[in-house]
């Protein structure tokens, strides 16, 4: 609304604490984010908040012993380099322990027993000394040096090849393909005949779908895990697609019905009039026609395939080829808790997709959503 | 009991101007109706005299009081909405209190207030009621009672008949007459795009178009004196026939030779620098009389819609249509006849019209002065 | 590549069977019943009394084999011992005396107090500041996201955040802990804190569920006609007070639907303590203790039933409610 005497003062309080609360809600997921992309050692010594940002350290080296200095003119020089090879800079040096950072890259200090010190910001230095010096001890160096902020796809490629997720990815996807598309499936035919077609106990049908929405699965479990052992279907990837299917069926055929009964009767009864089959309509008709509620749904059923850890746990086995992602994590938070890096990359890996699918499908998502709890569970 | 001044006002998004420079006086208790085809402005025009829509350049004064930047609730207005806009989840009588509710007025005072109004419009027995549970007349009036209860200085109606049903709405707008006879020194501003509604209810018309005022003037005078050939068309059904033509005689009466053969003399005056001007001649259906002799128009009937008091007559015809004009007929000329001219089908008549009648617009202008 | 393989024709085999179903066995009533010939009429109304139920037989059998037959078979599990014989209610008078079980279900009762709460409230939040800006949308996915996050995910993503380190063992790299030496306090063990652990595990799921009520309220939130929240302003209401006395009772039926929503996935909330806690420190809830008898150590299937039954109750009076809003709905 563009009102007149709005207040700004407002608007400008609105804009920074909805600022304030995405910035709490996205910090954690960056942490992991950037996480994941750090070494080893970073990771378990400082914030990954501080990757970002140059680090600095004050370290303290030996230069080479005075007798390799080579004359130059009537000077013995030195020279040599600090911290080679990390890709430092140095931004302050001194030579005395009491003041380590006295002096800027470029300048000279000069020694109490005269010798002159260059230290520059590369990391270079260079003594001279008046006279040829003797000592094998080298002059102790104070250097202050700023870390570029470092970051690896070392842990992903240990994660992905090393650490099994890579297998784990395929489990993964093997298990949440045919779990999306199957109920999608079934659902869809269910609900065309629970809205269009006439049959005896419909209204009851629709009534007790609704009523499984809420039955908590933990219920199944045990039952089913007997039942699949009975008829030797054992634990595997039919067992949990059949598993994920049933789970997510109330939601399915209740979100699919409540779409279809909505579309415009004439539609179908034009189309019975004009002689096609309910398996004709319904497939060159309502098909179509619903392809956002199916696309909603099949956005729902696929993270929550994606992102279960307790149904695969308990019908899938514990073998390399049928372990998933989630469950793969759990086993590495067990088993190697210590190592963030690993398990920075391995999260980061296992929410990638449902992140992707998230920004690109969304729309369907916030439909989807929509469709199934304030139609649904409320209306 | 306030007076407003626009002047200059207008409104823009970016580079797209929706209203330029609105100059409109309204006098202490006035009614004034804005109409307008749709995406004229009218509705825009009203919320930003409300302060829902902040004026981009210009400015409004209520009473001689600068109101710009003053928020909506400050301006001493109140509102009746399309949608009469009544708070679902409040009942009658805490829909209308509930603007003294916030101002914290006395709670007697506030009771009073509301009886009175409720008592006013008939809304007694449905004080305790939700909104959704009324009728939508009685919604209307609940909404009217809510801006009546803040005894505004101004009241600003958006299209409030336009979600009623045909005879709600007739006796809605007797209730809005009767409303405003009731309280003589109220302001009244009253947008629609019902023609009706405008020349039933207004002291004056504010006709909008093309992003500014095209006229403003009591009803009739917008009857019988249009300034544009967009006014003359837009009041008025069927619109005002336009046909085109030359001036051949100028002088106190002004004789016009149309395209199509026929010739009119009109009383409005021209001068010899007029002679052969390229002129459209505007005659209202409702003015055509049968002619035995000298005809203005001469055609065959092609369609007679018989409507009981009066007949429409169609008469094939290549016609002007005035710019921006919305009910304008382009290929028929049309008569309004009253009574019933059942054997006229296909036959061909003579048209006529009493001369003080027409008028002649060149360029699209009057020349009426 | 193996595994790829097998995937892929795991996969064709699985969605083509059920593709299989449908077509074939409509063609086969389509055959069965031809709807020519003497008998046209008769086979025309036979095929459509059969078809509904081809279509939804696929859907019943599973319903019916993976949710109500669980539901029974669950109830009468819970009333045998691990041996199989029968108790009684011996499961569940175990259930009343032991510790863990208590302690489970009052932190889930604790998780049904806030999360549900928290989350609805700062969806409202978030719903009602992104409804009013110009980059609201963005915001609204962002505050979202966290719905596609596996709750396995979330736990390692907390973890950062919660992560506790000793006296001598170097710097914090918990965010949460750093926050608070910044400010000049004392790091803790969050997760190991007794009683308060509970509410960071909370925070997580909160967290997670914040984006969905967000999403549900906005859309309320922009259902509300804008011209009774013009005549709001007309009436001299402040932007705030539009939004408790106008939007707020005009979408309580939305909060409402949102509130009963999370608290359905409180009660089966598992892998957040799972993952983080396993149940130690006082964190333990129903689903994972249920997991815990279910599949660890020496299982009892008996006692692990009597836990689900104890969720099912707890269930049972929101899905009374689903159901009566829905038959209200359908007539």
């Amino acid at each position: 609304m563009d009102m007149a005497g709005g207040k700004s003062r407002l608007t400008w309080a609105v804009n920074l604490f909805a600022a304030l609360l995405v910035l709490l809600w996205i910090i954690p997921t960056v942490g992991l984010l950037i996480s994941s992309f750090r070494d080893r050692d970073a990771i378990s010594t400082s914030g990954w908040w501080t990757a970002l940002s140059a680090s600095e350290k004050n370290v303290i080296e030996r230069a080479l012993a005075p007798d390799q200095a080579k004359p130059e003119g009537d000077l013995w020089v030195l020279e040599g380099h600090v911290l080679e090879g990390q890709g430092v800079t140095v931004t302050a040096f001194g030579i005395t322990s009491k003041e380590p950072v006295a002096f800027t890259p470029g300048d000279t200090a000069t020694h109490a027993r005269g010798h002159k010190i260059t230290v520059r910001a590369d990391g270079r230095y260079r003594i001279e000394y008046a006279e040829e010096p003797s000592e094998s001890r080298g002059q102790r160096l104070f250097v202050r040096a700023e870390t570029p902020p470092g970051f690896t796809l070392d842990n992903y490629r240990e994660v992905l090849f090393a650490e099994g997720m890579g297998r784990s990815l395929l489990n993964t996807l093997t298990v949440t393909i045919p779990a999306t598309i199957i109920p999608v499936l079934v659902a869809a035919f269910a609900a065309y005949a629970l809205a269009w077609m006439e049959m005896p106990g419909r209204a009851l049908l629709v009534a007790a779908v609704v009523g499984l929405l809420v039955v908590p699965l933990q219920v199944a479990f045990i039952p089913l895990l007997k039942l699949h052992i009975g008829i030797g279907l054992g634990k595997g990837y039919l067992g949990i697609w059949l598993a994920h299917t049933g789970f997510g069926l109330p939601l399915a055929v209740f979100l699919l019905r409540n779409y279809m009964v909505g579309l415009p009767g004439e539609i179908i009864e034009s189309a019975r009039v004009d002689g096609a089959t309910d398996f004709q309509i319904f497939r060159r008709i309502i098909l179509p026609l619903s392809f956002p509620a199916l696309a909603s749904f099949a956005i729902f059923q696929f993270l929550w395939v994606w992102n279960d850890l307790l149904v695969a746990k308990v019908f899938l086995g514990t073998g390399e080829d049928q372990v998933v992602m989630t469950g793969r994590i759990v086993d590495l938070l067990g088993s190697r808790g210590g190592d963030w890096e690993i398990l920075a990359a391995s999260a980061f890996v296992s929410i990638a997709v449902p992140i992707l699918v998230f920004f690109s499908l969304q729309r369907y998502l916030v439909r989807g959503v929509l469709a199934g709890s304030v139609k649904g569970a409320a209306v | 009991m306030a007076h407003l001044t626009l002047s200059g006002l207008t409104r823009s998004f970016g580079s797209e101007v929706i209203l330029n420079d609105i100059d409109l006086d309204i006098q202490t208790g006035e009614l004034i109706v804005f109409v307008g085809p749709s995406g004229c402005g009218k509705s825009t025009l009203l919320r930003m005299i409300a302060g829902l829509e902040k004026i981009t350049d210009g400015t409004l004064e209520i009473d001689g009081q600068v109101m710009n930047d003053i928020p909506p609730s400050q301006r001493g207005i109140a509102m009746v909405f399309q949608s009469y806009a009544l708070y679902p989840h409040m009942t009658v009588r805490d829909n209308m209190a509930f603007a003294l509710n916030i101002a914290k007025k006395p709670k007697a005072e506030i009771d009073a207030a509301v009886d009175r109004a409720a008592k006013a419009l008939q809304l007694e027995p449905y004080l305790d009621r939700l909104p959704n549970a009324l009728s939508g007349g009685q919604r209307q009036r609940v909404a009217i009672g809510r801006a009546i209860v803040r005894n505004p200085k101004v009241y600003l109606f958006d299209e409030p008949l336009s979600n009623l049903d045909a005879a709600l709405r007739v006796a809605t707008r007797i209730e809005i007459a009767q409303l405003k006879e009731a309280m003589p020194e109220s302001t009244m501003i009253y947008v629609t795009h019902d023609q009706i509604e405008a020349m039933t209810l207004a002291d004056r018309i504010v006709v909008l178009a093309n992003k500014g005022i095209a006229q403003v003037g009591s009803p009739l005078e917008l009857y019988e004196r249009p300034r544009t050939e967009f006014v003359a068309q837009f009041i008025g059904s069927p619109a005002m026939n336009l046909l085109p033509g030359k001036i051949t005689a100028t002088g106190p009466k002004t004789e016009v030779t149309l395209d199509a053969g026929g010739v009119a003399v009109t009383e409005i005056a021209t001068t010899d620098t007029d002679m052969g001007r390229a002129v459209n001649l505007g005659i209202r259906p409702e003015d055509f009389v049968i002619a035995d002799g000298d005809a203005i128009f001469e055609g065959e009937v092609e369609i007679l819609e018989a409507l009981g008091e009066v007949s429409l007559l169609y008469l094939p015809a290549n016609m002007s249509v005035g710019e921006g004009a919305v009910s304008a007929n382009q290929t028929h000329l049309i008569a309004k006849l009253p009574g019933i001219h059942d054997g006229l089908k296909g036959q061909s008549v003579c048209l006529t019209a009493d001369p003080a009648k027409l008028q002649i617009f060149a360029d699209g202008i009057t020349m009426r002065r | 590549m193996q595994q790829a393989l097998f995937a892929l024709s795991t996969i064709i085999i699985g969605v083509f069977g059920c593709v299989a179903y449908f077509y074939f066995s409509n063609l086969l009533l389509d055959r069965m019943c031809p709807a020519k010939g003497p008998n046209a009429g008769r086979n025309i109304n036979r095929a459509n009394a059969i078809r509904p139920w081809l279509f939804v037989f696929p859907a019943l059998a599973i319903l019916s084999i993976y949710l109500l037959y669980p539901v029974f078979s669950t109830a009468y599990l819970s009333l045998h011992d691990s041996g199989g014989d029968f108790i009684g209610v011996g499961n569940y008078t175990w259930l009343a005396q032991d510790e863990k079980f208590r302690e489970s279900l009052v932190n889930n009762l604790m998780w049904l107090l806030v999360v549900p709460a928290a989350s609805t409230f700062f969806g409202l939040v978030a719903a009602g500041l992104t409804d009013r800006i110009k980059w609201g949308q963005l915001a609204q996915s962002l505050v979202f996201m966290p719905m596609a996050i596996s709750f396995v995910g979330a736990a390692v993503i907390w973890k950062f955040i919660y992560d506790y380190r000793g006296d001598n063992q170097g710097e914090q790299i918990g965010l949460l802990n750093a926050l608070v030496q910044a400010f000049g306090g004392d790091p803790q063990a969050w997760i190991t804190l007794p009683f308060w652990n509970n509410f960071f595990l909370m925070a997580i799921l909160i967290w997670i569920q914040t984006g969905f009520a967000m999403v549900i309220l906005s859309a309320a939130l922009k259902g509300i006609s804008e011209e009774t929240i013009e005549a709001a302003y007309l009436d001299g209401a402040s932007p705030l007070q539009v939004f408790f006395k106008i939007k707020i009772p005009q979408i309580w039926g939305t909060i409402a639907v949102v509130w009963t929503t999370i608290t359905v996935t409180v009660l089966k909330v598992f892998d957040i303590v799972f993952a983080m806690t396993n149940g130690q420190w006082g964190t333990q809830v129903l689903a994972n203790l249920m997991y815990d008898w279910m599949f660890r150590g020496s299982p009892d299937f008996g006692r692990g039933s009597a836990i689900v039954v104890v969720i099912m109750l707890l269930v049972t009076p929101v899905m009374v409610w689903n159901i009566y809003n829905a038959h209200k709905e359908s007539r």
